[in-house]
């Protein structure tokens, strides 16, 4: 079935998705060699790296990076590999550093990434080995936007802003302060698991699967959220509001609350009245602040191909790393407003630990589902038979009411939207292709 | 501390102890497990990183009441972790587990005010919690694992529970199950 067309195996006009993108070798290797090197992916905060000479080790597909800030403050992202003979020169996870030196021969890097030191250099390399031309291996794109970094391996990839389109509305919720303030977050710790799953089964989770829900029955009966009450997860901030799924050209999808022209603030936090105080505080100010855009309220969402978000209860980024076709390695990083009182900070951080990562109560359902979804999908038969990508089929509004293809009812469009995404990186197109700009004059149309 | 007769006594107790909550928990008898933790537990298992040497004691591990670990919580939370098990709907549990908690290389650390009339023990042990899911999932986690004991009539309460599961990137999918 790996020989069929792309197109047969990702049919988006019929809702038909092959299981072989799940699960064959094949796929995961064309995935890494197509789409890993040349959309942008997120590879960490700038909290991480305040000062110069911090660096993070991160992860851009299957490849271990370095994320630093060399001695003149600038960003960087290296390849974590020696140029000489490939060893991992970085094996500690964050610190400070002058030197990147290597454990293997020495060959040492400074933070900007100049190969600086060879061990016996003159009596072994003289007259043969330039070092400038011997640097670590640098992305060629990197931009920083509101405190995240983002890379890409392709020289050509368009800017970043292009790049995550109107999405960039709602990721802004996400990176806003919660008064409105533009950026202003940090993070206060990253959770690294490895799932046993294909890491679309997480991608696609985040673009709008509000379907699951019922797979989360036990926390909400329970009652996990900041109130303490019984029968919900989190707050109810969104009533009143009108619950959209949105795709977007370039693949992207978000679930968020389109709130009415005038929406009052929705108690929370019942169990800490001060940090109560504060989020009702914040409330106003980020209506004063951002008038019409304080309308979007963000649920999730997973900007592609492979960097998630929760908006607001929890809040934070999450990227999922391929290790193989059934195995991902998840990395969720955790977001507060950096000049938050510490009173708030530890309910939001006490929160997030209940409700994330594999310890989280709401989302160790969500692996269960997504390892045995995997292994289900293995099998010769099972691999014959597509998903059903069916659901709300032609049920969505061009650029209504904000931009995007806009769905009011739970969807699969956003992932058919995705996937179809996807085939083009699979094909190698270029990226008018990837960004979907031809998919432009369909929005003029709608007009 | 004096390793008396005294000492072994109480060593014997404690340890008899932590067998029995291992039993309880293995035996997936959550409620009666529950009452063996105070009411103002703390329970801790930090998230373990990879640092330079000498940066050991001050980075490597997430610290009790800061940003994020694997477990930072109270005995509500951990309440709320056994009743949704009791759901019988949270599938990340549902079938249940099997576990097994084998504790080991138990020791006394502190005891206060004193060996002969105890009232709070300190007691560092090994743990390897074995943890086999539905048919092929199987998951070992080794630590070490403080807890601070607290009397209560002839028995003891858990007062603080600390443990270092000797992993970086966790290995398994979930931390479903209770340590």
């Amino acid at each position: 079935m790996t020989s069929l067309p792309i197109d047969q195996m990702i049919d988006t006009e019929n809702g038909l998705i092959s299981r072989e993108i799940f699960v064959s070798p094949e796929f995961h290797k064309q995935e890494l060699e197509k789409l890993f090197t040349r959309a942008w992916l997120f590879v960490g905060h700038e909290s991480q790296i305040a000062k110069p000479g911090d660096f993070f080790v991160s992860r851009m597909g299957d490849a271990s990076v370095i994320l630093c800030r060399d001695a003149q403050s600038k960003v960087h992202v290296f390849l974590n590999s020696c140029r000489h003979r490939g060893m991992k020169i970085c094996r500690y996870e964050q610190g400070n550093t002058s030197l990147f030196v290597c454990p293997y021969h020495s060959w040492s890097y400074t933070t900007d990434g100049k190969l600086q030191g060879v061990p016996m250099f003159r009596a072994l390399y003289d007259g043969t080995l330039d070092r400038s031309q011997w640097p670590l291996i640098e992305v060629p794109k990197l931009q920083i936007y509101k405190s995240t970094v983002w890379a890409s391996w392709d020289p050509e990839a368009p800017d970043l802003l292009a790049y995550l389109g109107d999405a960039a509305d709602h990721l802004d919720q996400v990176l806003d302060c919660r008064d409105g303030r533009p950026g202003g977050s940090e993070v206060i710790g990253v959770q690294k698991w490895i799932l046993p799953s294909n890491w679309k089964f997480a991608a696609e989770n985040f673009l709008g699967d509000t379907y699951h829900n019922p797979s989360h029955r036990s926390v909400d009966m329970i009652g996990i959220g900041p109130s303490g009450q019984k029968g919900h997860r989190r707050d109810n901030e969104y009533a009143k509001g009108q619950h959209v799924w949105i795709g977007f050209p370039a693949g992207h999808g978000v679930h968020s609350v389109h709130m009415p022209e005038q929406f009052d603030y929705q108690p929370g936090y019942a169990q800490y009245p001060e940090v109560e105080e504060y989020f009702r505080h914040a409330f106003h100010e980020r209506q004063r602040r951002q008038g019409a855009k304080a309308r979007i309220m963000p649920f999730t969402g997973n900007l592609f191909p492979n960097t998630s978000y929760h908006g607001r209860q929890p809040r934070g980024l999450c990227v999922w790393h391929p290790h193989s076709p059934t195995e991902t390695e998840a990395w969720r990083f955790f977001l507060v407003d950096a000049d938050a009182p510490a009173v708030v900070k530890d309910v939001l951080r006490r929160f997030y630990m209940r409700y994330s990562g594999p310890a989280g109560m709401t989302e160790q359902d969500d692996m269960e589902n997504w390892l045995y979804a995997t292994e289900s999908s293995k099998g010769t038969i099972a691999r014959r038979y597509p998903f059903n990508y069916q659901m709300s089929m032609g049920a969505y509004k061009v650029d209504d009411p904000v931009p995007g293809f806009v769905s009011t009812q739970i969807t699969d469009q956003t992932p058919r939207n995705y996937y179809r995404v996807y085939a083009r990186y699979m094909k190698g197109e270029a990226w008018d292709s990837l960004l979907g700009r031809d998919l432009a004059p369909l929005r003029q149309a709608a007009e | 501390m004096k390793k008396d007769l005294a000492y072994y006594e109480l060593k014997q107790e404690i340890e008899e102890f932590l067998y029995q909550e291992a039993d309880l928990l293995d035996a997936r008898d959550f409620k009666n497990w529950l009452d063996l933790l105070a009411e103002d537990l703390v329970y801790f298992m930090p998230i373990r990183r990879n640092v330079k040497f000498g940066e050991h004691g001050e980075r490597e591990n997430t610290r009790q009441g800061e940003g994020i670990s694997w477990f930072d919580e109270d005995k509500w939370t951990v309440t709320k972790r056994v009743e949704q098990i009791l759901t019988g709907v949270h599938y990340a549990e549902e079938p249940l587990s099997r576990v097994a908690h084998l504790v080991t290389n138990v020791r006394l650390v502190d005891v206060r005010p004193s060996v002969e009339a105890p009232i709070e023990v300190t007691v560092s042990s090994r743990f390897l919690v074995h943890q086999n899911r539905v048919e092929y999932e199987n998951h070992t986690f080794i630590g070490r694992r403080t807890d601070t004991l607290r009397r209560n009539g002839d028995s003891w309460l858990i007062a603080r529970r600390e443990l270092i599961l000797e992993q970086n990137v966790l290995l398994a999918k979930n931390l479903s199950i209770l340590f």
